[in-house]
C-alpha cells in the first residue's frame, strides 16, 4: 500500500498500539496532523504548551507498562519539548517523541523554525533520529518503540523534516528488528547471582536498597517475595516507592537526604547491601566517603552497566533484567537448604526497631494552621491509599513520599532524577488517561502548579477530574528551607507575592475550586473533592504553615548518618 | 594513565558527536581522536587516547557501549599493542638548513614529500614518542606547520576488534 511518510507515522503508532499521542501542531507536522485527522485509533491530547505534552506522555508512561508518544512541530515545539525529554531521560521513562523538522532542503538554511533538533536532544535522549526518506519511516519508527522499552528505558526522538512526511512509499511495518549494535542483556549471569545468595545468606545485618527499577521492570512481586523469603529489612528510594508495600513491617522507608532515620542508618551500618535497580543517587547516600567508612559488601542488580561501581564500588555486580535476577534468585534460595542466620537477624531487627523507636517522622501538628503532613495524611486515608499520587518538586514532593505510604508500585509518579518543577499536573493528566477508574491526585505548591498551570485548560477540554492538592505556603519552600539552615536565613527571591486566587482561576477554566484555610476542614474538603466533585476537576488550594521543613535532613556534602531529626536538632 | 580505547561504530551522521559529546559532557579528557570507515564501510573505527584512572576508564567503556550506534568497545593498551601516528610537518628549507633537515629526516626515516625552494613537506610515521622526538631534533624556527592525524593502534597477534 502507497502512503504519505505522514500516513505511515500515523500507521506506525496504530501498529504499536498506541492509545494517546499528547501533542501541538505546527507547521512542519501538519501533515502528520491531517493523517492523524483522517483516523480514529490513534487519539490526540491537545496540550497548551510542548513541555506538558512530553509530561503528560511520560506520566501516561510511568502509570502504565507502556511507552508513552508525544509528537511537536519543529523548532520552539521541540525545544518546548526539552526540558520533558531530559525529564523522562534522568528517570529511564519509555517515551517516543516525534517532532517536525523544516524540509530537507532547508535544513542548515536558517530556515523559520528550524533548530538542530537532533543535536539539542542529543545529551538527553537514550538515542534520537533524523529520517531524511520516507522508506525510512517504519523502520524507524519500529526502532524507537524498541530502543525506548528494551534495555534501560529511555526517551527517543523522531525528527522528521515536512518534505519526507508528504513524500510517498509501499508501507509495511517491520515485524520483528535487531540491531548489531545493541542487544542489552536481560538475564543476569548464574554464577554472579549464586555468590549473590550465599552472600546474602551469610549475613548478619542484611539490608535490601531498591530502586525506580523495579518499578520499571514490574518487579515489584519478586521482590515482595524475596524480600519475606529472606525476612530482611527494606527500603525503598523516591523512585522505587511503592516496589515493596510501605505499610508492611520489613520496610524501613525512603532513605536519603530526607529520608527515615531507620533506613539511612540501616544502609549505613549493614554488612551486606543489597541494591536492585537503584544507582546509589547523590540524594541517597549523601557523601560517597562518607558511606565507604563503614566496611560492607554491595550486591549491586541493574540492568546498565554503567550503574554499577559508578559512584560506590561493588563487590557482585550483576547485570541483567531486575525481575528476571529477582526470580532466579528467589529460585535458588527456594531449591537450596540454607536459610539466614536467626540468631543474627533477630540481633539486627532489634537494632533496626530501636532506630525505628526514634519515630522520625513524627510532627507538630496544630488546631490553628493547617501543617502539609497532615493534608498528605489525609489524602492517603481519604483514598485508602489507592489513588496515583504525582506530585512536582520541592518540600511537597518529600513529604508526599513521606506521608503518602504507596503498597504498590506505578502509583508514585515524579520526577526524581531532574527535579522538574511544573511535571505534577502533566503527569496527572497522563495517568487519568491511562487509569481512568483510578483516582488521581496531583500533590504541589504554589510555586510549581503555575510552571504548567495553562494545563488546566487541557484538563477541561479532556474532562480529566484530577485533584489537584496545593500545598501552598507562599514560599518557594525548599528553597527557603536552604536559605534558612545554610544562607543564613536571606531569603533572597524565595518568597512569592501576587499569587493568583487558585479557587477562582480553576473556576475559570469551569472546574472546582476549594480554598482551605482549617486543619478542621482539610479532611471534608478532601472527601468533597473525592465524592461529590468525583467527576471533576477539583483544585484544592490549602493555605499551609509558611515555616514548615522536612525533615529528617541530611545536608549536601554529609554523610548519610548525619541527619537532622527536627527542627530541635538545629 | 593514559589508555587508547578502539571502538567499532555505525558509520552514521552524528555517530562522532554522540561520543565526542559524551566526552564532553562527562568531563572525560580526549587526547587525541581519529575516526574513518573500516573494509566494511557501513562501520566505522574509532581510536581515542584518553587519561584517566581504572575507575574512569571503566566508566568511559561502559558509556561509550551503552551509546546505541557503538558495536564494539576495547581498551587495546590493556595488552600488547602497536601504535602508530602520521604527521606531516612543513618546514623552512633554505641554505645550510636543507642538508640538515634532510640528514634528520634520514636517521628518523622520515619521507620528504614535497619540496619547494624554500621548503619541505616531511612525512613521518611512528609512536607518539617518535613524533615528538622529530619535532624536538629540529630548530623550532624552521617549523612552518604541523599536522599530525592522532594515534591509531590495533591489538597484537590473536587480538582482534571485529564484528
Amino acid at each position: 500500500m502507497v502512503l504519505t511518510g505522514a500516513e505511515i507515522v500515523i500507521r506506525c503508532l496504530q501498529e504499536e498500539k498506541v492509545e494517546y499521542v499528547f501533542g501541538y501542531p505546527g507547521g512542519a507536522v501538519l501533515y502528520i496532523y491531517d493523517a492523524l485527522f483522517q483516523q480514529e485509533a490513534v487519539r490526540h491530547v491537545l496540550v497548551r504548551h510542548e513541555q506538558a505534552a512530553v509530561h503528560a506522555a511520560d506520566g501516561y508512561a510511568r502509570s502504565t507498562e507502556r511507552v508513552g508518544v508525544a509528537l511537536v512541530t519543529s523548532g520552539p515545539g521541540a525545544t518546548n519539548a526539552v526540558t520533558g525529554i531530559a525529564t523522562a531521560f534522568c528517570d529511564s521513562i519509555p517515551l517516543v517523541v516525534i517532532s517536525g523538522q523544516v524540509p530537507t532542503a532547508a535544513i542548515g538554511q536558517d530556515a523559520f523554525q528550524e533548530v538542530d533538533t537532533v543535536g539539542i536532544t542529543r545529551p538527553c535522549v537514550k538515542h534520537n533520529f533524523l529520517v531524511k526518506d520516507v522508506r525510512d519511516i517504519a523502520s524507524t519508527i519500529k526502532k524507537a518503540f524498541y530502543l525506548a522499552k528494551t534495555g534501560r528505558p529511555g526517551p527517543v526522538l523522531v525528527d522528521i523534516p515536512k518534505d519526507v512526511s508528504m513524500h510517498k512509499c509501499e508501507f509495511e511495518y517491520p515485524k520483528e528488528i535487531s540491531m548489531r549494535s545493541y542487544n542489552p542483556v536481560v538475564k543476569g549471569h548464574s554464577g554472579q547471582i549464586k555468590k549473590a545468595v550465599q552472600l546474602l545468606l551469610e549475613a548478619k545485618r542484611p539490608m535490601i536498597y531498591t530502586g525506580g527499577g523495579v518499578v520499571l521492570s514490574n518487579a515489584a512481586e519478586q521482590l515482595t517475595r524475596l524480600t519475606r523469603l529472606l525476612g530482611y529489612p527494606i527500603t525503598n528510594t523516591l523512585m522505587g516507592l511503592g516496589g515493596y508495600p510501605a505499610s508492611d513491617r520489613q520496610y524501613l522507608g525512603m532513605p536519603g537526604m530526607h529520608g527515615t532515620y531507620e533506613a539511612n542508618m540501616s544502609m549505613h551500618y549493614s554488612d551486606v547491601l543489597l541494591a536492585v535497580g537503584a544507582r546509589f543517587d547523590d540524594r541517597v547516600i549523601g557523601l560517597p566517603s562518607h558511606f565507604a567508612e563503614e566496611p560492607r559488601k554491595i550486591i549491586h542488580i541493574d540492568i546498565d552497566p554503567s550503574s554499577i561501581s559508578k559512584r560506590v564500588k561493588v563487590d557482585v555486580p550483576i547485570v541483567g533484567d531486575v525481575k528476571e535476577v529477582l526470580e532466579e534468585m528467589i529460585r535458588q534460595l527456594e531449591s537450596g537448604e540454607a536459610r539466614p542466620n536467626p540468631e543474627a537477624l533477630a540481633a539486627w531487627w532489634k537494632q533496626v526497631e530501636e532506630w525505628r523507636g526514634r519515630n522520625c517522622m513524627v510532627y507538630k501538628n496544630s488546631d490553628e494552621i493547617i501543617k502539609p503532613q497532615f493534608v498528605v495524611q489525609k489524602l492517603w486515608e481519604v483514598t485508602g491509599g489507592e489513588a496515583i499520587v504525582t506530585s512536582d518538586v520541592g518540600q511537597h514532593q518529600m513529604w508526599a513520599a513521606q506521608y503518602y505510604r504507596f503498597d504498590k508500585p506505578r502509583r508514585w509518579l515524579n520526577s526524581g532524577g531532574l527535579g522538574t518543577m511544573g511535571v505534577g499536573m502533566p503527569y496527572a493528566m497522563g495517568a487519568k488517561l491511562a487509569n481512568p477508574d483510578m483516582p488521581v491526585a496531583c500533590i504541589t505548591g504554589e510555586a510549581s502548579i503555575q510552571m504548567n498551570i495553562q494545563e488546566l485548560s487541557t484538563c477541561k477540554q479532556f474532562r480529566l477530574p484530577i485533584k489537584i492538592c496545593n500545598l501552598n505556603n507562599r514560599y518557594l519552600g525548599m528553597v527557603r528551607q536552604w536559605q534558612q539552615l545554610f544562607h543564613g536565613q536571606r531569603y533572597s527571591e524565595s518568597y512569592m507575592d501576587s499569587l493568583p486566587d487558585f479557587a477562582k482561576l480553576a473556576e475559570s477554566y469551569g472546574h472546582v475550586g476549594i480554598r482551605v484555610d482549617k486543619p478542621g476542614d482539610v479532611e471534608g474538603a478532601i472527601r468533597e473533592a473525592f465524592t461529590t466533585h468525583k467527576n471533576e476537576l477539583v483544585f484544592l488550594d490549602f493555605q499551609v504553615d509558611q515555616t514548615e521543613n522536612v525533615y529528617p535532613m541530611v545536608q549536601g556534602g554529609k554523610g548519610l548518618t548525619e541527619m537532622i531529626l527536627s527542627a530541635e536538632d538545629l | 594513565m593514559r589508555h587508547v580505547i578502539s571502538l567499532l561504530i555505525e558509520n552514521e551522521s552524528g555517530a562522532l558527536s554522540r561520543v565526542s559529546g559524551l566526552f564532553s559532557a562527562r568531563g572525560y579528557n580526549i587526547e587525541s581522536l581519529t575516526v574513518a570507515p573500516t573494509e566494511d564501510a557501513s562501520m566505522s573505527r574509532m581510536t581515542i587516547v584518553t587519561t584517566g584512572s581504572d575507575d574512569i576508564i571503566e566508566q568511559i567503556t561502559k558509556q561509550l557501549n551503552k551509546l546505541v550506534e557503538v558495536v564494539k568497545v576495547v581498551d587495546i593498551s590493556e595488552a600488547a599493542h602497536i601504535e602508530r601516528e602520521l604527521m606531516l610537518v612543513k618546514v623552512r628549507a633554505t641554505g645550510k638548513d636543507r642538508e640538515e633537515i634532510k640528514r634528520t629526516a634520514d636517521i628518523f626515516r622520515a619521507r620528504i614529500i614535497d619540496v619547494t625552494d624554500a621548503s619541505y613537506v616531511v612525512e613521518l610515521t611512528g609512536n607518539q614518542g617518535k613524533l615528538d622526538a622529530f619535532l624536538g631534533a629540529i630548530e623550532p624556527a624552521l617549523i612552518l606547520e604541523t599536522v599530525r592525524s592522532g594515534v591509531c593502534g590495533v591489538g597484537r597477534g590473536d587480538r582482534v576488534l571485529k564484528l
